[in-house]
């Protein structure tokens, strides 16, 4: 069991009073979560000890700064069960999937001109793409972009209308003209858990590429990346108690795909016409690393490990639940999404009658409570849910039923104010 | 929480004023709140006498419904010389930062929007009304300074 009280005393943020002296009630860490002083301490302590370029200079900082980002590569790999040869360290998950897009369009470019290429990577007209309907949009545009460059289509998994995929015509979504299919593994606007496993192997059974966007499920669950069945994960950081600025991507296809960004720290050896590559993960990141949110991360996999994934997971599991009935309780609130905890995350969205969602953040706001409005980055899945926006609470381990109650009454008074019920 | 939202402003946007579109319009601008979704449609025209006729179709939060409603009932009726005004003295109000002091003899109700400039988060939801009548007035040809 989590000991709440003990969690949130170790994030100094959570102390804070806003908006005239109300207590912080932190409800957006599907957003972005806060960070633990361990997190911090890691950073600070990067910097006031060991800074230095990696991977270059013949003094001991670079020693020691190049030996703290290659443990933390260690450490980040160890939390999801890989390898640390098949770990990359991003800007953030949408660099981390931009990246998996490039791969296909540059292999395309690059084949075009007859360079030797895996042919997995290389698309035209005739081959397609499958997402599903609740992504991220960092799961989305890039995808679209692939496509308009290369000519292959664009396809998707449409969802039902309380929020799960529907699967009923899976096999004629993906068929044998699917290169690539790249699915959200929990959704950050419903909440839903989708069976990654059986799409991958649905992937795999025509020849295609399976990739997850694992951001709203690695910071709240046990995830081990072998075991997905997955050709690349991708993730970010901050959502896992981690520093802004650095996402992740595993995959041990990395030999296997052209370079993405170039330039200094990426090559094997460089001349006046050409160049050839590192190979692993130095091929994917060119110019300085970000070492000391790689230090920082690493600290933050610490404290998760030290939690225990399974009983955050076990934890959220039952706030998520006490959540909805609470929501579902209160006359006017529609919750946007699975109504049970059942394959579902903490990311629970809602509607309340007569109330705008941003008109609803902003009265939670008022009272210290921290939502997020809006379409979360899932347009086409309000669209497709006949919303234009939703409310959005998003639970972690530093929250507990308390901080559930003061948004539900949150809601209730917003009710009285704008509605007058 | 009352400071923000005024009474005139839960007011116009529960009976919003001057919704619906314009017969014959001569120009028509959506616009989009990306952060939020919120959209509104603005057509306008000119009647015999030079005067604006302005229409809007929307969803979206009460300071952006309540605001094109506000808008409407103040724009309708003068001239685009008289909707320039208002809207640079609006836009003036904006970006006051809670500080301004609106001129209620050319604001009217939108006088009721002085808190919004103190959530940056909300200042476009105010304008966004404001922002599609001026596209909409540019693509008629009919906006203040075009010929």
């Amino acid at each position: 069991m989590i000991d709440v009280t003990l969690v949130k005393k170790d994030f100094p943020i959570l102390e804070r009073q806003v908006r005239d002296g109300h207590p912080l009630v932190y409800l957006d860490s599907g957003a972005t979560s806060q960070k633990p002083r361990c997190v911090l301490d890691a950073e600070r302590g990067y910097y006031e000890q060991h800074n230095a370029s990696v991977h270059r200079g013949a003094h001991q900082l670079a020693e020691e700064a190049t030996q703290a980002y290659e443990d933390a590569r260690e450490a980040i790999a160890g939390f999801v069960g890989a390898s640390a040869d098949e770990v990359v360290f991003t800007k953030n998950a949408s660099e981390s999937l931009n990246l998996l897009a490039y791969a296909f369009t540059n292999a395309t470019a690059l084949a075009a001109r007859g360079h030797d290429v895996d042919s997995r990577f290389v698309l035209g007209p005739g081959d397609s793409i499958v997402v599903t309907e609740m992504e991220h949009h960092a799961n989305l545009v890039p995808w679209q972009e692939v496509c308009a460059k290369t000519g292959a289509q664009l396809r998707w998994i449409p969802i039902t209308d309380d929020g799960r995929l529907d699967l009923t015509s899976v096999d004629r979504i993906i068929d044998d003209s699917t290169k690539v299919v790249s699915v959200v593994h929990q959704s950050n606007i419903l909440g839903t858990i989708n069976p990654v496993r059986f799409l991958m192997d649905c992937a795999h059974s025509v020849g295609a590429l399976g990739i997850i966007d694992a951001c709203q499920s690695i910071p709240h669950m046990p995830v081990d990346v072998s075991a997905l069945g997955a050709d690349a994960v991708a993730w970010s950081g901050h959502k896992m108690l981690g520093p802004t600025g650095i996402g992740v991507l595993w995959s041990p296809l990395l030999d296997a795909m052209p370079a993405f960004l170039t330039g200094g720290s990426m090559i094997e050896a460089v001349y006046m016409d050409h160049s050839t590559y590192a190979s692993g993960p130095k091929k994917f990141e060119a110019g300085t690393p970000l070492v000391a949110q790689a230090v920082g991360l690493a600290a933050a996999v610490g404290y998760l490990t030290d939690l225990g994934m399974d009983e955050v997971a076990e934890h959220e599991h039952v706030l998520t639940g006490y959540a909805l009935e609470s929501l579902q309780r209160v006359p006017g609130v529609e919750i946007v999404g699975p109504t049970t905890n059942d394959e579902r995350g903490s990311a629970i969205s809602f509607t309340v009658d007569g109330i705008h969602p941003h008109d609803v953040g902003q009265f939670l706001d008022a009272r210290g409570v921290a939502v997020r409005v809006g379409h979360h980055c899932a347009w086409p899945t309000c669209r497709r849910l006949g919303v234009p926006a939703t409310t959005r609470i998003s639970p972690y381990i530093y929250n507990d039923t308390h901080d559930i109650d003061e948004a539900v009454a949150g809601i209730v008074a917003a009710q009285k104010f704008f509605v007058g019920v | 929480m009352e400071s923000l939202y005024q009474e005139i402003i839960l007011d116009h946007y529960r009976n919003p004023r001057g919704r619906g579109p314009v017969t014959d319009f001569a120009g028509e601008a959506h616009h989009i709140n990306p952060t939020c979704g919120d959209e509104i449609t603005v057509q306008v025209a000119l009647d015999a006498d030079g005067h604006l006729v302005v229409g809007y179709e929307g969803q979206g939060c009460s300071i952006s419904q309540a605001s094109a409603s506000v808008m409407t009932e103040l724009v309708v009726g003068g001239d685009p010389a008289h909707a320039d005004r208002i809207r640079e003295a609006f836009l003036e109000l904006m970006r006051s930062k809670g500080e301004g002091v609106p001129d209620d003899e050319i604001l009217g109700d939108a006088v009721a929007f002085a808190g919004v400039s103190k959530y940056p988060a909300r200042i476009k939801c105010a304008l966004l009304a404001w922002m599609a009548l001026q596209d909409a007035e540019n693509r008629a040809g009919i906006a203040v300074g075009s010929e």
